[in-house]
């Protein structure tokens, strides 16, 4: 009986279809809307963003149950395209949900007059559709599709503004995806001709053929991380990243912390756990060269930012380092480092979007770009900056907020592991975050102001809450969702230990999926 | 050499010629003739090896197929010859030349 | 037999010969009646594609399909055989078809000159890519093949400019070329073996004496090269594709050319029963030339319907690098080469209309200058963008799923040379289409000179390239169709092995 004509898909086989179709749906629609829809285009946008969240809400409950939710389709005559649900997608599902949420409320405040938003914001719906997709993947075939998807439904995101300056940028986004996409390819087809199957397990599939083809396998490792390690920006193949700043707030805000650098992050976690195992890796000798990787963007990342006054290019390259604290905690082998490395997968993500948010709302409200022009930004836009303050703290490592958490797994993963050299590194990694986060909180809160924003707001009022309250710094829309996460990174932190937490959810991914299945 | 070789080989050269022709020649016309005698030759090819070998000794009788597949193959090198005139005659009415151009061959 | 009135409805025998037959009247009534034109041509169309889906149903049902015409037997009958592997490709002649059907009904409606002509001429090209299709013998293969390339050519020559004129010049030389060479084929085989049916002819051709064989082959294959525009013969294609208008273009890339690889791939595998070794590899080695070569002149070129016509160069070297991968026994390949064509047929004609569409409201197709047309006319570009997707080989789209099976059993064999062209040929396939894609996104001033486009045009464009994406989604549909095979051994062994 031909398999696309079967009967009713079960019901927990329908969940991850529409956690797809909440955003594919609504992306498809808004591109038909005119610019002038705004309220149907927010309520779409918006809808589909809580209708995605409810979704995985319930998914959630029902992983902690212990159901697995999966359906295929049948693509190729003995490969299928597999969505599952397991503890490790649900934690990238909750990010993107979440945070794209956040972020099409951002994206509304940002780009209030701009033009073609129907565009923007159909490719951005696009864009999450395929990184839940990606999250979903069930097997190397199905991430690879995704992954492709997500590079065609960002590209129009990069360029959005029209300058030749996004115009160059696109074009070196695409040389390095496209070469990316050529080599995960490659690799796949590869490794589906040696092991006949390409699903995600949770030792691996490779270790049958592990003893007979350990060169290919290298050769396949190799062309795999390359190819997801393009998005993940690992060095030497980050060049497209910080080019990309050119694009406007909300595209950085998406494109850094949840989809396309997370999907590569993602992208390493999956190959290192569920496609090769981590115990066959290291067997194999690919887990050090990884880690070795991994510590040079991180400390390359840090030397880069501190050199640079645009301040989304700093953040960039900070982007560029924090990033690679996930691929060495998937490099070291042991359960704490594999703890810190997924864990930080949420918690740098969410830092890192306050930071863009803060950023956005800088140049939006007051022009600034150069961190040069940042002196005593703080007293004109506090809440902001109080914003920025926490997330860069955070991602310093100052605790309780989140990105403690993060480093202080990674360095017991270390001791774990009988490794020592990851502790040099995360330590000069701090210090570096430290040298160039912290000069910028200086000039904001301490240095004397700019002559634009001396004076008192026109029409303050004595109180400086009802001043506050009645002329916000700048648009609500673009004030709350940084305040959103800021708070949620300081939460995330100090209840780490709550059930629900991230960190708690990590624990349950390293005992669930890679060391006792 | 018998009959057969004959024909085929005279045939052979007469494709050999044409294509030869058809590549070197720039003027269109000059390309049409070489066409047809390419046709030609191979329509001798066909016919000259048309034998059919019979079953009590005889002498190999004229096999007729051929012959049939060679009429229609005249008919569509007339049309074929007709098209192309066609077409050069308009190219010349329009651009006053009789060559394709700057391309060397076909 | 055929055409029984006492049966109890027409069986699969009749749809083939209607497939053939309507869009023949078709075309006498469109040369008797010009002003009814476009309604006659589109009747037609309609008619021929309902044909063509009754007989793919009727294969599917109750498998490979003959008939006799006139009612003789071979030898000296003339037999047409419909089997998966016809039937397949009539599909998307179907579907290609009547699409661009749809949208030359609307792209001619001002031109009353050329729409006199090009709905005859058409017709006559779809009966004659049928009649090739079904042929089961190499002397009706001759004469499908002549009537096909005489219908190209005036369907070419019909935008009536210098260019068009002398790329159809150029298109006809070269298609008397490739016919007669085939025909030289011909000779030596009937000469040595007494049939022209494929199917007797084939124990013949396994014993006779090499020599003899391989000149046939050779020249008869050396033929449909020409015709298929495989580098070195590829010289013609983009002159002709480019100068032609746009539903022609359409037509030329999509089906004509798929037409004569057909025809190699039928002899190869029903008439020489796998073909020499050296053969294959250089056949491959051609293919793989061509699949850079053609990406590179793509990227390189000015004009976007010149930059579409290299892409079909390109996408050509691919389906002959099939060949040397097939030499160790393998079938999926025949899969992968099929998959790639008729994904290429419905990508090709979709990109070729939206250019269509982009030069007709625009004035003028310089890639450079295309910003300001592309913003008007999103529905176009992304037609243009989801066919090139296929083209490009990502997933999920029918260019994918060929290029999946072809890399996968290149890796199997240890060809890396051939997987790295592939690669690379997604890779530079990617630049050309976003240089094209990427315009869309430029802020540009509107163009002064516009002229509306009609909706049809558009949609028929977007239908094409979403069927190329949905393509690649229907191989577990697909897969029965191309396990029905003739009665020869060779096909039957090739596309049996699949799944």
């Amino acid at each position: 009986m031909n398999p696309l004509l079967e009967p009713q898909l079960p019901a927990d086989a329908l969940l991850p279809l529409l956690v797809l179709v909440s955003s594919l749906v609504p992306g498809l629609v808004v591109f038909f809307l005119g610019e002038k829809r705004v309220r149907t285009r927010m309520l779409l946008n918006l809808g589909g963003a809580f209708l995605k969240l409810g979704l995985v809400a319930w998914m959630i409950w029902g992983v902690v149950h212990g159901q697995r939710y999966e359906v295929r389709l049948p693509l190729l005559d003995d490969l299928d395209l597999v969505l599952r649900v397991g503890a490790l997608s649900l934690l990238f599902l909750v990010l993107s949900a979440g945070l794209w949420l956040v972020t099409t409320v951002y994206a509304v405040g940002y780009l209030e007059q701009a033009p073609h938003r129907s565009r923007f914001f159909g490719f951005f719906s696009l864009c999450v559709t395929a990184t839940v997709g990606v999250a979903m993947a069930g097997n190397l075939l199905t991430f690879v599709l995704f992954f492709e998807m997500l590079t065609l439904t960002t590209y129009p995101l990069l360029v959005h503004r029209g300058t030749e300056a996004a115009r160059q940028a696109g074009i070196v986004y695409l040389a390095h995806t496209v070469l990316a996409g050529v080599l995960l390819l490659a690799g796949t087809v590869w490794l589906y001709t040696l092991t006949g199957t390409l699903t995600f397990a949770p030792r691996g599939f490779v270790s049958e053929i592990a003893d007979s083809h350990p060169g290919e396998l290298t050769a396949i490792f190799a062309l795999l991380i390359a190819g997801v390690g393009v998005k993940a920006a690992l060095v030497p193949l980050h060049g497209w990243l910080p080019r990309a700043m050119v694009a406007p707030a909300p595209v950085s805000a998406l494109l850094h912390a949840v989809a396309v650098v997370k999907a590569g992050a993602f992208g390493v976690v999956l190959i290192v756990y569920d496609v090769f195992g981590v115990e066959q890796a290291a067997e194999l000798g690919l887990t050090g060269p990884l880690a070795l990787v991994a510590g040079v963007t991180i400390v390359y990342g840090s030397l880069r930012a501190l050199f640079q006054d645009d301040l989304k290019r700093r953040l960039a390259f900070s982007t560029v380092s924090q990033v690679s604290y996930i691929v060495l905690g998937v490099a070291i082998v042991g359960p704490l480092a594999s703890v810190g490395g997924i864990v930080h997968l949420v918690h740098q993500g969410i830092m890192k979007i306050t930071l863009f948010f803060c950023a956005g709302n800088l140049a939006e409200t007051l022009g600034i770009h150069k961190i040069s022009e940042m002196n005593g930004v703080g007293r004109r836009m506090p809440w902001t900056m109080g914003a920025f303050t926490i997330a860069a703290l955070g991602m310093i490592g100052v605790p309780p907020i989140a990105g403690f958490i993060s480093k202080w797994y990674l360095g017991l993963g270390a001791l774990e592991a009988g490794v020592h050299w990851p502790l040099y590194v995360l330590t000069a990694s701090s210090l570096l975050n430290a040298a160039y986060f912290l000069p910028i909180l200086q000039a904001a809160w301490l240095r004397e102001p700019d002559a634009r924003w001396a004076e008192p707001m026109p029409g303050a009022q004595p109180s400086p809450i009802a001043s506050w309250w009645s002329r916000p710094e700048t648009r609500w829309l673009l004030l709350l969702p940084p305040l959103v996460t800021a708070a949620l990174s300081l939460l995330l932190g100090l209840f780490a230990s709550m059930p629900f937490s991230a960190l708690e959810w990590s624990l349950l991914i390293a005992e669930r999926e890679f060391y006792y299945p | 050499m018998t009959d057969p070789i004959f024909w085929g080989l005279l045939g052979m050269a007469l494709v050999v010629m044409g294509l030869y022709a058809l590549i070197v020649h720039a003027h269109l016309l000059r390309k049409v003739l070489a066409l047809n005698v390419m046709s030609s030759g191979v329509f001798l090819v066909f016919i000259g090896l048309a034998r059919r070998a019979s079953s009590d000794g005889m002498p190999m009788a004229v096999d007729p197929v051929p012959q049939a597949m060679v009429l229609t193959g005249i008919v569509v090198a007339v049309a074929g010859t007709g098209l192309a005139l066609a077409l050069i005659v308009r190219l010349r009415a329009i651009t006053g030349r009789t060559t394709l151009g700057d391309d060397a061959s076909g | 037999m055929p055409l029984d009135p006492s049966g109890p409805w027409w069986d699969g025998a009749d749809w083939m010969l209607a497939s053939v037959f309507v869009p023949l009247f078709g075309a006498l009534s469109c040369f008797l009646l010009p002003r009814l034109v476009a309604a006659l041509g589109l009747a037609a169309a309609l008619l021929t594609t309902a044909a063509t889906l009754a007989l793919t149903l009727s294969v599917l049902d109750k498998g490979a399909l003959k008939v006799q015409l006139g009612g003789w037997e071979a030898p000296l009958g003339i037999l047409w055989r419909a089997d998966g592997l016809s039937v397949a490709l009539m599909a998307m002649t179907a579907a290609v078809g009547a699409l661009v059907s749809l949208y030359a009904a609307a792209y001619f409606r001002d031109e009353v000159q050329q729409r006199a002509f090009f709905w005859p001429i058409w017709l006559i090209l779809w009966a004659a890519l049928n009649a090739l299709f079904l042929s089961a013998d190499l002397f009706n293969l001759y004469v499908t093949l002549e009537l096909l390339g005489f219908a190209a050519v005036s369907l070419t020559a019909l935008g009536g400019g210098a260019a068009a004129l002398t790329g159809a010049i150029r298109y006809l030389l070269v298609s008397v070329l490739g016919s007669l060479s085939y025909l030289l084929g011909v000779a030596l085989i009937y000469h040595g073996c007494g049939s022209l049916d494929i199917a007797l002819a084939a124990p013949c051709v396994a014993d006779a004496p090499a020599p003899a064989m391989q000149v046939a082959a050779g020249a008869m294959i050396a033929g449909l090269l020409l015709k298929t525009a495989l580098f070195p013969f590829h010289f013609w294609l983009p002159p002709a594709h480019g100068s032609a208008s746009a539903p022609v273009s359409a037509l030329l890339s999509a089906l004509v050319v798929k037409a004569s690889f057909y025809l190699v791939l039928r002899l190869w595998l029903d008439l020489f029963g796998g073909g020499g070794r050296w053969l294959a590899e250089l056949l491959g080695a051609l293919g793989a030339v061509a699949v850079i070569w053609g990406s590179v002149l793509a990227l390189r070129q000015e004009r976007l319907k010149l930059l579409i016509a290299y892409s079909t160069v390109a996408q050509i070297g691919y389906l002959f690098m099939a060949f040397p991968l097939a030499l160790a026994g393998s079938t999926v390949v025949w899969t992968a080469a099929l998959y790639l064509a008729l994904s290429h047929g419905l990508a090709k004609a979709a990109m070729f209309l939206s250019a269509g569409s982009l030069l007709r409201f625009g004035g003028h197709d310089r890639i450079a200058e295309l910003d300001s047309v592309v913003h008007r006319l999103p529905l176009t570009l992304a037609a243009f963008a989801l066919a090139g997707i296929s083209i490009m080989g990502l997933p999920p789209s029918g260019g994918f799923i060929g290029k999946w099976l072809l890399l996968g059993e290149a890796f199997r064999q240890g060809r890396f040379l051939l997987a790295g062209v592939m690669l690379l040929g997604g890779a530079l396939a990617a630049a050309y289409v976003f240089k094209v894609v990427g315009h869309a996104f430029r802020s540009a001033e509107r163009e002064q000179r516009e002229r509306a486009i009609p909706p049809s045009m558009e949609w028929s464009a977007l239908i094409l390239a979403v069927a190329a994406i949905v393509l690649g989604l229907m191989l577990p549909l697909i897969s029965p169709l191309l396990r029905l095979s003739t009665a020869s051994p060779g096909l039957a062994a090739a596309l049996g092995g699949l799944a």
